[in-house]
Parts: C-alpha cells; sequence; structure tokens
C-alpha cells in the first residue's frame, strides 16, 4: 500500500520539472515515440504542422523537431553502454524538487534500514517455510526489540536506537528530558496519526517487506500530503521557496558533545578503520580489473593528443598509482596530489621547472613561467612529460586561473595528462575554450574505494582540525612559555570562558586585558603585554580583532570545551606538581 | 617512491638516463593486452595516415570557407590604410584619420574554432599587408599596463622575426624601456626608417613605406572595458604616427560593442562588420567532404553520426569538437575491429587481403553481415567460403569491391533525392544532407511515412522547379566518372528534352483546353444541375495532361533509384569492416555524465558491484550497501541542515542491523568506535563529493547542498 504511494509520490515529483523532463524522456522510450510519431504525421495533418513551424522552421531549421530524436538516441546508447553510470534508475531523479523534510524522517528511515534482513540470514538455513513465516512476520519488532538490551548496557551512551524508537512513536514529545526540536512541527499532529496508522500496518509491511527481501523507503507523510500535492501541483515551485526562504530549519539540538564521544584524530581514524574488512571485495577486484585493461589504451589515446579524465564514486588514486607503476616507469612523470592543501599551479610549475626541465632561476610570473615551458617543449619535441593529477577539481585547482594554465599546458602535444575528478559539479569548471584546451576523453571508473588519502588532510568536521588548535598542541605550547605568560594566558582564557554563553562575545578588549593583567601583577607595562601577545600570536594562540568602535579584542580560536579540558588538566598539573 | 607527504603535493619521477633512451613506439599500445597482433601495426599505420589525411582535408576546408571572409576583411585593410599613405591634405582624409579603422568581425559562438580562424588570418596579413600583426587575448591584458607590455614585445618580435640579426640588443632594450603609446610611435618611426633605407635593395613585395599595424583582439566580449576604452582613445591621439587598425573579434552580435564603449568612444572608431559563415553551413561542408565521399573509405553509422552531430547542435556549435569525435571515432574502429585493416583505399585492401592470416579469415567469416551472405549462397559453394581460404579471399576480393560501388552509387543517388526534397515545402526528409543521410543509414527509407508524404508533394511540383532539380541531377550525375550511371543520365536528359517539348506543346493544349463549353440559358434549377454534371464528369475522366503524366514518370523513376540504390549499409555484406557503429562509447567518452554516474553510484550500488545481495527495487538499499550509499540515503532525508548526532545514529542503527551482531558482548564499545568511524569517513567523503559542506549557523550540524534527491 505503502509503496504505491510513494510510487505515485515520486511520479508527480518528478513531473514538473524542466530539467527533469529531459532526463525523463531519456528513459522514458514512450515520451521519444510519441513525438516522433508527431513528426511522422508532418503531412496528415496541416494544422499540427503549421503550429509547429511556428518555433520549428522559423528558426531557419528543423533540428528543434529533432529534439526528441537526439534524446532518444542518447537514451538508447545509455542502455546499450554496460559500463555507462546511467542507470534508468538513476536519471530521473538527480534534479528533482525536494519536499520538504521533517526531522523525523532520517530517524524513521533508519529504523526501516535496520529491520531490513538480510538475504543471507540464518533463517534461510532453515527450510521450513512456517516457522519462517512466523519469525519473519514478527521480525518487524523483535529486530528493535533485540537493539534495546544492547542499549541498556551501555548507559553512558544517549542509547542511539531507542531514543530513535522512542521518537517515531511519540514524535511529540516534548516533556523527554533534551527538548528535540527546537522549532515546532506544525504537522505533528498529522504524523501522529499517521504513526498510528503505520503501526497497525506494520506486519503488513514488514511481510511485505520480507517477501521482496528489501525494504522500502517509508512514505514521509502518508496520504495527506499526497492529497495537498495533488490540490495544488504546480505549487512545488513555491515549496522549493518555501523550504529555502525560511530562516528557520527544523533540526533537533543535540550536539556532539552530548554523546560524549571524543572527536578523533586522524590517526585514531585510521586505526579503527584499519580493523574493518571492507565489504564486496569480490567485486571491487572485478571492477578494478575491468578498469586496468584500460591501460593501454589510456597510453595510446593520450599520445594521439587527447587527455584523459576520470570520474565515477571511489577513490581513483590506486587506480592511477597502479597505472604509473605499470605503464610510466620509463618516463619523465609528475605526480600532483590536487587534494594537497599546499597545492597551488605555481608549485606545479616550479617541479616540472626545477626538477623535470633542470632550470636554475626565477620567473617574474606565473605566466612567464608557462611561457618558458611551453617555449622549451615546443622547441624539443624529444622531451615528453606525463602529468597525474589526482583531483583536479580539488579547492586549490579549481580556479578559473588554475584551470586555464594546467589547460595550456596540456593542450602541449608532448605532455600528456590523466587526472581524476570527484566532486558532483566539477565539470562546471571548464568553459568551451577550456575544454577545448584539454581535450578530454572521459572515463568512468567507479571503484568504491575509500578516499582515504584525500580526505585526510581535509579538515573534516567531526575529526579534530589541524587549522585550530588541538589541546595536545596548546599545552605543548604553553608548556614552553614563562609562568607570568602563562598566567596571563590563563587569565584570558577563563574570561573567554566566563563569557561562553554569550554568542556575540566580542573578545576581551585590549585595554581590560591590561588592567586585569597588572592587578594579577603579570605585566608592569603596556609594552610588556604587547609583546607577550605577539609571541601568542605567531603560535595562533589568540586572535585580534577590530571592533566597531576602534577597539582591540582578543579571542582564542579554540572552542570552549578544548578550553575547559585544558584548564583542568593545567590545574591538576599544577596541583600534582 | 611514494606519491604522499604532508610537505609537498607534486612529485617528479625521472626514470635514470639510459632507461629513458628506448621509448615505446606508439603501435606497441594499439595492442590490445592479450598478445595477438592480428596486423596491429599495419592498423595503426592505417589509421594513422587516414587521420592525417582527414585533418589535412578539413583545414584545407575551413580555409576555403574562410577565404572570402578574408579577402573582404584584407580588401577593407587596404582601402583603410591607402588613407594614411596618401597623407593628402582633403578636409575628409583629416577627418578619417582620427578615426581608428576597426574591423569587426562576427564568428558565431563556436569560440573553440576561432584559434584556427584567427591564426590563418594573421597568416594572411602577414604575407599581403604587413609584418606588424599583434593577436591579444583578454587574459594577457587586465589593465593598460599589462595590454602595452604585451603589444611591444609582440611587435618587436614581428620586427625580428624580419631582422634577425638585431634581436638581442632590441630585446634587451625593449625590457627596460617604459612602456606607452609614445615610446611605440618612436619605435614605430626608427623601424619604418630602416626598412625604407633597405628597400630599394630588398625590393620587398610590400608595397607600402609605412606598413600599418593590425592588432587583433581576439575575444573582444572579455576585455575590460575601461582598457579598451583607453587604448582607444589614446591611440587615436597618436594615430597620425602609428597607423593602427583594429581587428575585433565578437563571437556574439554586434550591438556588443555599443554596451562595451561608450558614444565617445566608439565614435573614435570606423568600424566595419564582417560576418564569417555560419558554424552550420561549415559542418555541412565537412561532412560533404569527408562522409559523404568514397575519398576516405571509413564511414560511421547512423547512430554515431546522430551523435557527433548532436553534440555539434546542442552542445557547441564547434567544428573542432566534430573533427575530434570523429578522429575518436576512427581510432575506436581501427583499435577495436581486427577487419578495419582492409578499411583503406580499394587497390591497397585487394592487396592486403592476400596477405590476410588465418585467424583474420576467420574473423572474415564471424562477421554477421559475412554470414548471412554465406548462407545465401548455393551449398558447394558454402562449403567453399567456409574451408577454402583462399576462395574466401577471392570473395573477399569482390564483395568489397562491390561495397566500393555501392558507396559510388549510393552518394550520387542520396545527393540527387536531396535534390528533390531539399525545396519541398516543410521538408519532410529535413534541409540537410546530413539529415537525409541519417534516415538512409537506419532503415529503408522508402518505408518511412515522410518518404511517402516527400513523393506526394514531389508529385505537385511545378513545371520550372522540376526542371531546375533535374538539371542539378543530371550535372552531378555528368560530374562523375563512374560510367554505371550512363543509362540513368541518359534518362533524366530524356526527362529534360521531354519537359522542353512539353513547354512548346502546352500552349496548344490550353487552347484546346479553354474553349469554354457554351451554357444554354436556363433557370436556377438546370445551371446547378448542369454544373454538378459538369464537374462530376471531370473528375472521373480526368485526363491527366501530358505534364502531369511526365512528372508521374520522373518520380516513379527517383523511386525506382532510391530503392535500389540507397539500401541501408547493414544489407552490404562486410559492412563492418569500413562502418564504425559503436556510438556508445563515443558518447561515452565525449559527453560524458559524471554527475548520474555518482548518483547511480551511491543509489544503487548493484549496478556496478553486482552482487545479488545489493539487489532491489527502485529507490531502495539494503543495508548491507557501502556505508557512503547508507549516508548518502540517510542524507537525502534531510532538508537544508543535518544534525551530525541524528545522522550517526541514524548510521549506526542501519549498520548494527546489517552486523547483525548481538550487542551484548564486551567488544561494543569498540564496535560502536567503529562504527563512528566509518560514520566519519562517509561523512567526509560525502564532504568531498561535495554533497554537504560544514556550517556555522547550528553547532554540529552540516549544511546540504544538493537540492532534490529522493
Amino acid at each position: 500500500m505503502s509503496k504505491l504511494e510513494l510510487k505515485e509520490d515520486k511520479m508527480l515529483e518528478v513531473q514538473f520539472v524542466g530539467d527533469d523532463d529531459v532526463l525523463n524522456h531519456i528513459l522514458d522510450r514512450e515520451g521519444g515515440t510519441k513525438l516522433k510519431k508527431e513528426r511522422a504525421q508532418l503531412l496528415v495533418n496541416p494544422q499540427k504542422i503549421i503550429k509547429k513551424q511556428e518555433y520549428g522552421v522559423e528558426e531557419g531549421d528543423q533540428e528543434v523537431l529533432k529534439d526528441q530524436n537526439y534524446v532518444k538516441v542518447l537514451g538508447q546508447n545509455v542502455q546499450e553502454s554496460l559500463k555507462n553510470g546511467t542507470a534508468t534508475d538513476g536519471g530521473n531523479k538527480v534534479y528533482s524538487f525536494q519536499n520538504r523534510k521533517y526531522p523525523e524522517k532520517m530517524a524513521k528511515l533508519a529504523s526501516e534500514l535496520a529491520k531490513t534482513p538480510r538475504k543471507n540470514v540464518s533463517f534461510s538455513l532453515k527450510n521450513d517455510p512456517e516457522i519462517k513465516s512466523i519469525s519473519q512476520s514478527s521480525k518487524g519488532h523483535s529486530a528493535s526489540d533485540k537493539v534495546q538490551p544492547k542499549n541498556n548496557k551501555n548507559e553512558l551512551q544517549s542509547t542511539p536506537p531507542r531514543s530513535l524508537r522512542k521518537r517515531l512513536i511519540v514524535p511529540s514529545s516534548h516533556s523527554d528530558s533534551e527538548s528535540e526540536y527546537s522549532a515546532s512541527n506544525s504537522e505533528e499532529d498529522e504524523e501522529v496519526a499517521q504513526e498510528s496508522e503505520k503501526d497497525t500496518n506494520a506486519s503488513v509491511l514488514s511481510q511485505k517487506t520480507q517477501a521482496a527481501s528489501r525494504i522500502l523507503v517509508p512514505t514521509c507523510r502518508g496520504t495527506p500530503s499526497k492529497r495537498m500535492r495533488r490540490e495544488d501541483s504546480s505549487n512545488l515551485v513555491e515549496e522549493y521557496f518555501e523550504a529555502h526562504s525560511s530562516s528557520q530549519v527544523l533540526t533537533s539540538d543535540r550536539t556532539l558533545e552530548k554523546l560524549k564521544r571524543a572527536a578523533l584524530d586522524q590517526q585514531t581514524l585510521r586505526n579503527l578503520l584499519s580493523k574493518v574488512s571492507p565489504s564486496f571485495s569480490a567485486e571491487l577486484t572485478r571492477l578494478n580489473e575491468q578498469h586496468e585493461k584500460l591501460f593501454h589504451k589510456w597510453m595510446l589515446q593520450l599520445h594521439l593528443g587527447f587527455n584523459i579524465v576520470l570520474y565515477g564514486l571511489g577513490s581513483k588514486r590506486d587506480l592511477l598509482e597502479r597505472f604509473r607503476t605499470t605503464m610510466l616507469q620509463d618516463s619523465v612523470h609528475v605526480v600532483i596530489n590536487g587534494f594537497f592543501p599546499g597545492i597551488s599551479v605555481k608549485s606545479i610549475l616550479n617541479s616540472i621547472t626545477e626538477e623535470v626541465l633542470d632550470h636554475v632561476g626565477t620567473f617574474r610570473s606565473v605566466l612567464d613561467q608557462l611561457d618558458w615551458i611551453i617555449n622549451r617543449f615546443k622547441e624539443d619535441s624529444s622531451l615528453e612529460l606525463f602529468l597525474l593529477i589526482h583531483n583536479l577539481d580539488s579547492q586549490m585547482l579549481r580556479g578559473d586561473k588554475s584551470q586555464q594554465i594546467i589547460g595550456q599546458l596540456s593542450s602541449l602535444p608532448n605532455i600528456y595528462l590523466i587526472a581524476s575528478i570527484d566532486h558532483l559539479n566539477a565539470p562546471l569548471m571548464w568553459d568551451h575554450a577550456k575544454q577545448s584546451l584539454y581535450n578530454w576523453l572521459w572515463y568512468e571508473t567507479t571503484t568504491y574505494s575509500p578516499y582515504t588519502e584525500e580526505t585526510s588532510y581535509e579538515n573534516s568536521l567531526l575529526i579534530t582540525q589541524s587549522g585550530s588548535l588541538p589541546l595536545s598542541a596548546l599545552t605543548h605550547v604553553l608548556r614552553s612559555l614563562t609562568p607570568n605568560a602563562r598566567g596571563i594566558f590563563k587569565l584570558l582564557m577563563k574570561h573567554q570562558l566566563e563569557n561562553q554563553e554569550d554568542p556575540s562575545y566580542p573578545g576581551l578588549s585590549f585595554q581590560d586585558f591590561y588592567q586585569q593583567c597588572r592587578e594579577a601583577f603579570l605585566v608592569n607595562s603596556d609594552l610588556t603585554l604587547r609583546a607577550q601577545l605577539t609571541e601568542f600570536r605567531d603560535h595562533r594562540l589568540i586572535r585580534t580583532k577590530k571592533g566597531p568602535d576602534g577597539v582591540e579584542h582578543l579571542l582564542i580560536p579554540v572552542d570552549s570545551q578544548t578550553l575547559t579540558n585544558f584548564l583542568e588538566e593545567e590545574e591538576e598539573a599544577t596541583v600534582t606538581a | 617512491m611514494a606519491t604522499s607527504a604532508v610537505s609537498k603535493g607534486c612529485f617528479v619521477f625521472k626514470p635514470k638516463l639510459k632507461k629513458r633512451k628506448i621509448s615505446v613506439p606508439i603501435e606497441e599500445y594499439f595492442n590490445k593486452e592479450k598478445n595477438e597482433s592480428e596486423d596491429s601495426k599495419l592498423r595503426f599505420e592505417t589509421y594513422h595516415l587516414t587521420w592525417k589525411q582527414m585533418k589535412s582535408e578539413t583545414e584545407q576546408l575551413q580555409e576555403e570557407l574562410n577565404k572570402n571572409l578574408f579577402n573582404n576583411l584584407i580588401e577593407f585593410l587596404q582601402k583603410s590604410h591607402s588613407g594614411f599613405q596618401r597623407n593628402s591634405k582633403d578636409w575628409a582624409c583629416q577627418i578619417k584619420l582620427k578615426e581608428i579603422p576597426t574591423a569587426a568581425l562576427v564568428l558565431g559562438v563556436n569560440v573553440t574554432d576561432h584559434d584556427l580562424i584567427f591564426r590563418r588570418l594573421t597568416e594572411a596579413l602577414q604575407n599581403t599587408i604587413t609584418p606588424y600583426v599583434i593577436s591579444l587575448q583578454a587574459k594577457d591584458c587586465p589593465d593598460m599596463k599589462h595590454f602595452l607590455q604585451k603589444l611591444i614585445s609582440q611587435l618587436i618580435d614581428c620586427s625580428v622575426d624580419t631582422k634577425p640579426k638585431e634581436k638581442e640588443d632590441v630585446q634587451v632594450t625593449q625590457k627596460k624601456t617604459h612602456c606607452s603609446m609614445d615610446s611605440l610611435s618612436s619605435w614605430y618611426m626608427t623601424v619604418t626608417q630602416k626598412t625604407d633605407q633597405k628597400m630599394p635593395s630588398k625590393t620587398r613585395t610590400s608595397q607600402w613605406q609605412s606598413p600599418p599595424v593590425v592588432l587583433i583582439l581576439k575575444d573582444m566580449e572579455s576585455f575590460t572595458t575601461k582598457v579598451l576604452q583607453d587604448f582607444i582613445t589614446i591611440a587615436s591621439q597618436h594615430l597620425h604616427e602609428f597607423p593602427l587598425i583594429l581587428v575585433f573579434g565578437i563571437a556574439t552580435s554586434p550591438i556588443i560593442i555599443h554596451r562595451l564603449l561608450p558614444h565617445a568612444v566608439s565614435s573614435l572608431l570606423c568600424i566595419e562588420l564582417f560576418q564569417s559563415l555560419s558554424c552550420k553551413e561549415h559542418l555541412t561542408t565537412v561532412l560533404d567532404k569527408l562522409l559523404l565521399t568514397t575519398q576516405f573509405p571509413f564511414k560511421i553509422s547512423e547512430k554515431v553520426l546522430q551523435v557527433l552531430t548532436n553534440i555539434f547542435l546542442y552542445h557547441d556549435f564547434s567544428i573542432q569538437n566534430f573533427v575530434k569525435g570523429l578522429q575518436l571515432s576512427l581510432l575506436e574502429h581501427f583499435y577495436s575491429q581486427p577487419l578495419s585493416v582492409l578499411c583503406c583505399s580499394l587497390p591497397e585492401a585487394k592487396r592486403r587481403i592476400n596477405l590476410l592470416s588465418v585467424n583474420q579469415c576467420e574473423n572474415i567469416r564471424r562477421l554477421p553481415s559475412f554470414r548471412r551472405y554465406v548462407e545465401k549462397q548455393a551449398s558447394e559453394k558454402q562449403v567453399a567460403l567456409l574451408t577454402n581460404d583462399r576462395f574466401l579471399k577471392e570473395e573477399t576480393q569482390s564483395l568489397l569491391e562491390d561495397l566500393h560501388v555501392y558507396h559510388v552509387n549510393y552518394f550520387l543517388v542520396l545527393r540527387c533525392l536531396h535534390n528533390f526534397t531539399s525545396s519541398l515545402p516543410r521538408y519532410p526528409l529535413g534541409r540537410q544532407i546530413r539529415e537525409l543521410y541519417c534516415t538512409c543509414l537506419e532503415k529503408n527509407i522508402w518505408d518511412s511515412e515522410e518518404y511517402a508524404s516527400a513523393l506526394q508533394l514531389l508529385r505537385m511540383l511545378a513545371k520550372d522547379e522540376l526542371m531546375s532539380i533535374l538539371q542539378k541531377c543530371f550535372q552531378a550525375f555528368d560530374s562523375s566518372s563512374e560510367n554505371q550511371f550512363g543509362s540513368t543520365r541518359k534518362r533524366i536528359e530524356e526527362f529534360l528534352a521531354q519537359f522542353q517539348s512539353l513547354g512548346d506543346a502546352k500552349e496548344e493544349e490550353d487552347a484546346s483546353g479553354s474553349q469554354p463549353k457554351e451554357l444554354p440559358k436556363t433557370d436556377l434549377y438546370h445551371l446547378q444541375k448542369s454544373l454538378l454534371e459538369m464537374k462530376e464528369s471531370r473528375r472521373s475522366s480526368k485526363k491527366q495532361t501530358k505534364f502531369e503524366v511526365l512528372r508521374e514518370k520522373v518520380v516513379n523513376f527517383i523511386d525506382s533509384l532510391v530503392r535500389e540504390y540507397l539500401l541501408p549499409p547493414e544489407t552490404q555484406p562486410l559492412h563492418e569492416v569500413v562502418y564504425f557503429s559503436a556510438a556508445h562509447t563515443l558518447r561515452e567518452h565525449l559527453n560524458a555524465a559524471p554527475r548520474i554516474a555518482l548518483h547511480t553510484a551511491l543509489n544503487n550500488p548493484y549496478y556496478y558491484l553486482k552482487n545479488e545481495a545489493l539487489n532491489s527495487e527502485e529507490g531502495c538499499i539494503p543495508n548491507i550497501a557501502p556505508d557512503i550509499c547508507i549516508a548518502y540515503k540517510l542524507h537525502l532525508e534531510c532538508s537544508r541542515l543535518i544534525n551530525l548526532v541524528d545522522w550517526s545514529e541514524a548510521f549506526a542503527t542501519v549498520v548494527t542491523a546489517a552486523e547483525n551482531m548481538d550487542a551484548n558482548s564486551a567488544a561494543s564499545e569498540e564496535l560502536n568506535e567503529i562504527i563512528h568511524a566509518r560514520f566519519i569517513r562517509a561523512v567526509s567523503e560525502l564532504e568531498l563529493l561535495g554533497f554537504i559542506k560544514p556550517t556555522k549557523r547550528k553547532t554540529d550540524h552540516v549544511a546540504r547542498l544538493t537540492w532534490g534527491g529522493c
């Protein structure tokens, strides 16, 4: 039941989108043929033609009419090719509008997903269908029940699945110990109703999913939403703006701190992940072998003046690395890690001029350097250079100028470029001029391998950030300071912690700070304090900001949690000492 | 040899010198993995040769197409410069002298093709008008200083070319001198004086003492207005001592000049507009000369042609890209089809057939078209074809010859048919020959409704139209050297003659036919009745005029030609040798859709991994899918902001269920840690892919960057 609704929902969603129409045609053969027929009937139905003419022939060509043919051909090709990622189910949802999401959805989906049995669970071993069906029908509930005992054991955690469950059943319970939602949901009543309905359906639903051995994405809001959409289907556009205009976003207020899970650093993360055995390794190696078969072709095409760009999900670093070790051992090549945060076009050009071409000396500008390189390669046709760029679309290289320069390099006949891109919008970097410089041949290499190296430099969300100071660094630097300096810093720290509740806290103004330091006998003059602050600033322990009134404000760019931890540690240290 | 480090991002690898000497010839890579040679070397050479010919042919074509434009431009430049030359005191000339002669070249949006045009233009100008041709691009000149610097350095390069010996000192001095318009004009004075002195001895072809300086601004639209305005104002002040001529390259429309330049500045210019041929005409010519000819043996199938023309028409209008697509299809053809070794000129192919290996003979036998052909033969011949290699080779020779003849006829008849259909109202078979070609390649054209309607329309053509079309066809057949069409040509000639004679006969007929029947005086009822009768009788007898009979004959004749010669290539044995049909590979490599690939990989991992456990219905995802897919699926459920805690909990729920663990063991804490780590990895990967980004709007939240999903 809900499945049907879901599908209808989707169809409706898809129908009204301009871009999506195109994609729809790619997939929907019927649309294409219909239009084709129309074209065939050109003569039979003169009135229609006249209408068509207005836009078809007036433009001087009949290509408009052929539009659909084009799409159709492309669509057919998609299906012909096995290796193209444009799967039929992939297309029509990429650009569709999204309806407004409600906070519970993720939790719901998660529990649904959790309920999914695996195909090769122990049940399948038993041949008795009756036992199977009984155990399966109760599975919907048993799965969540199963989780519970575990959560009771570790009380420390905020018992995730249980709370999920709770929220599923009583979504409007604001009496929950931690007030779950920052904004009230106007449609909660509806959802309660829906929930009860769902509960009654639960067994039916679970059986259904059981039969398919798969889960369904739950309908977000069942019948009411559908009715609503039927009533004003044209409101999809408005919905978009509605969802984007409201400054209020309905998400829960919980923060990671409450999870009591310490932020991991890169090393521990790696250690932890190394314990995970990768799934589908057989399939992954098969994929990789497929890609490796292309190495010869790549070499050929590189030599014939094309450049190669790899796209698709998964890190392509290992693949390129294997390409390098198997094919490029006897030729000069440069490997460029685009994901390296310190990379720049200048450094790429430098390594070419200094290390490849053995040039000593400097250049006035990057463009001069580029000209020099281009001239060198034009003069000496025996020079050959392979450029391997991992993540050509990285933060540092995606700029217009960088792309222009790399493009100009790659357009040289004896520089061969093979690069990978990962970002969703990476192709937007290139306009027609750049594309013709690059002369790309696209290769899809979906590997599903984790982006270990690529993300390791990134200041990721949940990993302690290397840009700001981690606790260890803070301790380390402060250890090497004089006691007075430490005192100064501690004063600032305490002041900041006192004000941590105030979101608009600008920092401690220099004058106040000076006053406080004097009172604590830490400095004797304005100048000494300034000298001290300079040192802090050099170590990036503090940041200064000019307020609107021109007064300098001092701020420690570390989150309050770390600061508290640090203070505690310090106090402990002094006590033990 | 590690390629990752925390301190640098570029790693240079240089093999040892002695090793580097052995460079692998490109042909080596033409082999596929499995070391079966199958004439790969020969194939590669054939590819190379064919490609070279095609490339030079296209370049030549482009040049010819642009010739007219260039000639006009050169004429304009000569004319406008002559004013400066004469230095007359004429008042009109004086006024004109204040204006910089400017040629605005409207080249169309296919920016990628412009480079070639400008290169040719520079050459042409240097040969005819002046050695001083400079071209600047917007990206080199962000401000006036750079503009002038570039200008001067290029000018000096130009003059250096003529007098190489002074190279060193000029360059050194110029580097230090301050770049200004004054220095430019003084430089110009010295240069022209020098050439003046040398002129008599050198007898240069340049007929002027002071050649103009032509400055080409390749991409006028992207220049900053200020730079342009300043430069034009300054240059016009110096025009009397520094004869400058501007050439603007414009991709959009000439209005842009007035949008970029205020009236005060544009009044300093004397603009003349030049329009290049539209890129569609370029495409037609290129197709005509590369594909609709027997000059190049290589052909492409309907789908490939469709993909290529569509990329051209819907994406970039770029001839260069079109030719690149052709190159790729040529390469793919020679790379993937072992029998493509026979894809060369007919005599050469015949020679090569004799040298075919046993393997290749087997390849021929395996061709579907050849198998169909064999099945139609008598049984003894079948046996001979399948067992006797020599017999097979002879047969292949004759088949290839047939294929060649088929192509010769095909293109002639195609052009003939196009002559007929291209002028029909509403173009049922397309206006361009490429559309007609596409339909003909795809199927039997006479089965299509469009063809029927086209014939219907042909049956309504007027005499003069028909005659002019026949005339064209006659010329087409006449120009072809093949003599198979001798009879056809004769028929057309006959038709023409008959039409001619009709012209005389018609007048009499008109005279006899127009004799009005005398109507007796009757009442209204009888009049009506008799009129109806007359109408009735006219319809039933409806005697066709001679012209109509003849027209019918012509149409039937064309129809028979079409049915005889315009068979789709799939019907021909051995068509695989010359036709490239893998349209999807072409599209995959030229017009890829990375975003859809990403979406599919995340939404439907089964598509790639082909593991049955992952097989699921539309829109669903099994919980054992890769981590990133689960995280992605969960994030689709959120609106603009995502709470990381919720997300991680949801993720953990799914993953624990998938692991199917009992969750009460002592190791569960560690397991949770691991799951958390997996979540972190998935999230940072999604961040790398550009689906989310960290946000400051709420603590521990990330913002979604895509609007969509399920």
